[in-house]
């Protein structure tokens, strides 16, 4: 214990200011372009030269591009239109789209912004070089904002925070569980029972699981009907979804719980993890803008992975088939840390 | 039948790293014994206690409990005894009903023997008025002899009873020890380690555990006149130089 108590705040210290950054960077973008022109290409390169976004692809497919939002690879998708060039030549107004995915309100507002300035920027360089005689900046857009047009910031972390609280009810719940036993020594009684490994580990997973479900019930209802957050998905998915999750967290909770020997122990790891998972989890600040080292890291973080899956389904709607790989990576750590948990729990020593 | 052993020790020792906690024991005990295993603290009875109810794996050497190999099979082994230990082992934040159900369900009775068990234990313990109180609310002594009475729910073949009656006032020592007997003329073995050396008197046969090992075993009797001694205090004494 002794080591972690010094290693602890200082890996903390060093990942999380890393992490807990507000800015917004690596936006991913999509650039639908119609014109093939060598002014949309201009205009594609510097958006792609900036600091601020990623090109994932240039196509010209709307419907490729809303497969790409759907799944959370594009952020943004802008779209020049088909004589964009030969407007901007013959000093006609020209109109670009642009959309983006709101459901983090603020990083789309950011975004929008940023795209904005390297358009008009754009413009007056190309209305500079041209000669074109127009006083009024040469090109328009027209934003629109998918899933939370209003940019209601509330949609984008209520959802969240509700996943906070079901994590912290479960891990707490669990971790001081088993190590509590060890305190009032009834688990000594227990280990002299013929009571098997998996029957104790059910009996304690179970309970828990069913407070766990409730609560997150009690918060579904208050952010539906107080919040008014929008529910686009299927409710199947969410609470099949939340179920393996809380098989994952409460696994992690008793697994603490058999490896410490005082609740002291058992809070001070859970409170770890949590801090590092809370704020690495994508909760607050976009994982996108995290260094590449932080993002592998999140990789790890179950909180990251239900952030993700309440946020799709709830507000994206999202089906099964986007969230495949959040489903594989929570069911595969769930039979991992229950078997670790399984087997770190020794009735004989 | 007066010749069948309930716990057979052969040679028993537990180490941890170079102290020997336990240091080659051997012993038996028969059917229907008061068997008081006896010692200061830390000479060694918790830990072979622990060994022989299957908490604990031995170092080396070989027992049997209640005709199950201690080391083999465990899960056998632990449906044959009851153990009641020095830390109070009764859920407090529940009621004596529940630790009953509780208990009583995990030794596989059915609903109706838990039932039947509970209006018994009810009558004998006069519990009438605690039934449904809390465990942390009632008195010590009346935990001692509820937790006793839950050890023994699933008539096991022993009982294992770690220091049953360290802090319990003298009155309660004595109506417990009354339970024990009940017990032991019911069948049920029972094994009790104490360091209140009175006690041993109240037992069939006694051993006494000094530093690992057993310094003198035998009928009360026996070990005041081997050892030239009043009480069993003084034969403590006498060992444990």
């Amino acid at each position: 214990m002794r080591p972690i108590l010094f290693i602890m705040p200082v890996m903390q210290l060093v990942v999380l200011s890393y992490s807990a950054d507000f800015t917004v960077t690596n936006i991913n973008i999509y650039v639908e372009d119609h014109d093939h022109s060598s002014m949309s290409q201009a205009l594609t390169q510097k958006i792609a030269m900036s600091d601020y976004f990623n090109l994932i692809e240039v196509g010209n497919s709307y419907d490729e591009a809303y497969q790409m939002v759907e799944k959370n690879k594009v952020d943004v998708i802008l779209t020049i239109p088909q004589n964009f060039s030969k407007n901007m030549h013959s000093a006609q107004p020209t109109e670009i789209s642009i959309f983006a995915d709101a459901i983090n309100g603020t990083k789309a507002g950011i975004s929008l912004n940023y795209l904005q300035n390297i358009i008009a920027q754009f413009s007056l360089e190309e209305i500079e070089k041209t000669g074109i005689q127009m006083q009024i900046p040469g090109i328009e857009t027209n934003k629109r904002d998918w899933y939370n047009p209003d940019l209601n910031y509330k949609f984008f972390m209520v959802p969240g925070i509700l996943v906070l609280l079901v994590t912290i009810i479960a891990l707490f719940l669990s971790g001081m569980n088993i190590v509590r036993e060890k305190e009032i020594g009834t688990i000594e009684q227990l280990n002299v029972t013929p009571i098997r490994k998996y029957q104790f580990i059910i009996g304690k997973l179970l309970p828990f699981l069913i407070i766990g479900m409730i609560e997150f019930t009690i918060g579904l209802i208050i952010a539906l009907f107080w919040f008014k957050v929008p529910f686009e998905g299927n409710f199947f998915l969410i609470y099949g979804f939340t179920i393996l999750y809380l098989i994952l967290i409460l696994g992690m909770g008793m697994f603490i719980s058999t490896i410490t020997s005082s609740q002291q122990q058992a809070l001070f790891l859970a409170w770890f993890f949590m801090v590092i998972f809370i704020l690495m989890s994508g909760l607050f600040t976009p994982i996108e803008s995290m260094p590449i080292w932080a993002q592998n890291f999140t990789l790890f973080n179950p909180i990251r992975y239900y952030v993700e899956v309440i946020r799709l389904v709830m507000l994206k709607g999202s089906g099964i088939s986007n969230i495949l790989m959040h489903v594989s990576a929570v069911a595969g750590s769930a039979i991992l840390i229950n078997v670790m948990a399984m087997i770190s729990y020794k009735k004989t020593a | 039948m007066e010749e069948e052993k309930v716990i057979e020790v052969k040679n028993l020792s537990k180490h941890f790293g170079k102290f020997k906690a336990v240091d080659d024991i051997s012993f038996d005990v028969k059917k229907g014994e008061v068997f008081g295993f006896l010692g200061a603290n830390g000479a060694g009875k918790t830990t072979a206690i622990k060994m022989l109810t299957g908490i604990w794996s031995s170092t080396s050497g070989q027992a049997t409990v209640a005709g199950f190999d201690i080391n083999k099979n465990r899960n056998k082994l632990k449906e044959n005894i009851g153990y009641m230990s020095q830390k109070f082992s009764l859920y407090e934040d529940l009621t004596f009903k529940e630790n009953v159900r509780f208990y009583g369900g995990i030794y596989g009775l059915s609903n109706k023997e838990i039932k039947l068990k509970t209006e018994e234990m009810i009558e004998h313990l006069e519990l009438d008025n605690i039934q449904n109180t809390m465990i942390s609310d009632i008195p010590l002594g009346w935990k001692q002899k509820i937790a006793f009475s839950v050890a023994v729910i699933h008539r096991p073949k022993i009982v294992f009873l770690d220091e049953p009656t360290s802090g319990v006032d003298p009155i309660t020592r004595r109506q417990f020890w009354d339970l024990i007997y009940e017990t032991a003329e019911s069948g049920i073995t029972v094994f009790v380690t104490t360091h209140y050396m009175d006690e041993a008197e109240y037992c069939d046969r006694i051993s006494m555990m000094v530093q690992g090992r057993i310094e003198a075993l035998g009928s009360l009797d026996e070990l005041l006149t081997k050892h030239q001694a009043k009480n069993m205090d003084e034969v403590f004494v006498k060992l444990a130089r």
